[in-house]
């Protein structure tokens, strides 16, 4: 009994790990503070990770961890405790679209839902997996190009985020 | 159901759920947060399909994604940080102005 318990240990552990992940994603609709979105919206991420790694995409499921949950949550929740700005967001969550957006969210995943049932059939279940080898010589042999494009990307992102800091500058002072 | 299409019913989940966060909320970091949940969304689904078909390409998109994701909240952190300094206010109704 306990071996088909290990046997069937990853496949629950995936759906501990994908309820978790929608629980987290339900919360941060409705949580009031921002930080306690940005944690429910951390504890997605992770489990996230974990579901990756479950698949057997483990390099993934590191850089899942070290650069959404280090980097971009640690610099969104940076900035949440940079403005603790108690004001009428605060008080009242929703915008006067609560209902129009629930309604919309619902259809589109609706739709999506029965997209996949009607496409479940054409899905190739070939499930080969593929190791980090195989995907470093495609990253860098067959996707030079968009990985270099991206670099630039980051570069006029940076720019631009320099430019929006000093252009307010330039009006506070003028 | 196997654990391909719960794990494409939960992508298709994040993506509604962040869409409908990004609707619904009126402060700017939730909203931005919710646009974060809708790009972890579309990483799922791109990782389940590469896993299905043995292919590394989503697994490419997905690194590609990060670094988007990444650059997007460089550049919208400091819009919402001079939104702030001028209005005072988080509220995304503040700057109905904006609209064109």
């Amino acid at each position: 009994m306990i071996n088909s318990f290990l046997a069937n240990l990853d496949t629950a552990l995936l759906y501990v790990f994908a309820l978790s992940a929608f629980a987290g994603a339900a919360l941060m609709l409705v949580l009031r503070h921002p930080m306690q979105v940005a944690m429910a919206l951390i504890s997605t991420m992770v489990f996230l990770g974990g579901i990756y790694g479950l698949l057997g995409v483990h390099f993934i499921a590191a850089f899942q961890v070290l650069i959404y949950v280090s980097a971009v949550m640690v610099f969104m929740v940076y900035v949440i405790m940079l403005l603790d700005v108690r004001d009428v967001s605060f008080t009242h969550r929703f915008s006067r679209w609560l209902f129009p957006g629930i309604a919309f969210g619902t259809l589109l995943f609706a739709a999506l839902g029965y997209g996949l049932v009607l496409g479940i059939d054409r899905l190739a279940t070939t499930s080969v997996s593929f190791g980090l080898a195989q995907f470093s010589a495609a990253f860098l042999s067959e996707y030079w190009l968009q990985f270099e494009l991206t670099s630039v990307l980051l570069v006029a992102a940076v720019v631009a985020a320099l430019a929006v800091i000093k252009g307010s500058r330039r009006r506070d002072r003028g | 159901m196997d654990r391909m299409q719960i794990l494409l019913l939960l992508a298709m989940a994040l993506f509604a759920l962040g869409l409908i966060g990004v609707i619904v909320r009126r402060n700017l970091l939730v909203m931005l947060m919710c646009m974060e949940l809708m790009l972890n969304g579309v990483n799922l689904s791109l990782v389940t399909f590469a896993q299905q078909t043995g292919t590394s390409a989503g697994a490419v998109l997905v690194f590609l994604i990060f670094v988007v994701a990444a650059a997007e909240i460089a550049i919208a952190i400091p819009i919402v940080l001079v939104l702030v300094h001028q209005r005072r206010t988080l509220d995304a109704d503040a700057y109905m102005d904006l609209n064109g």
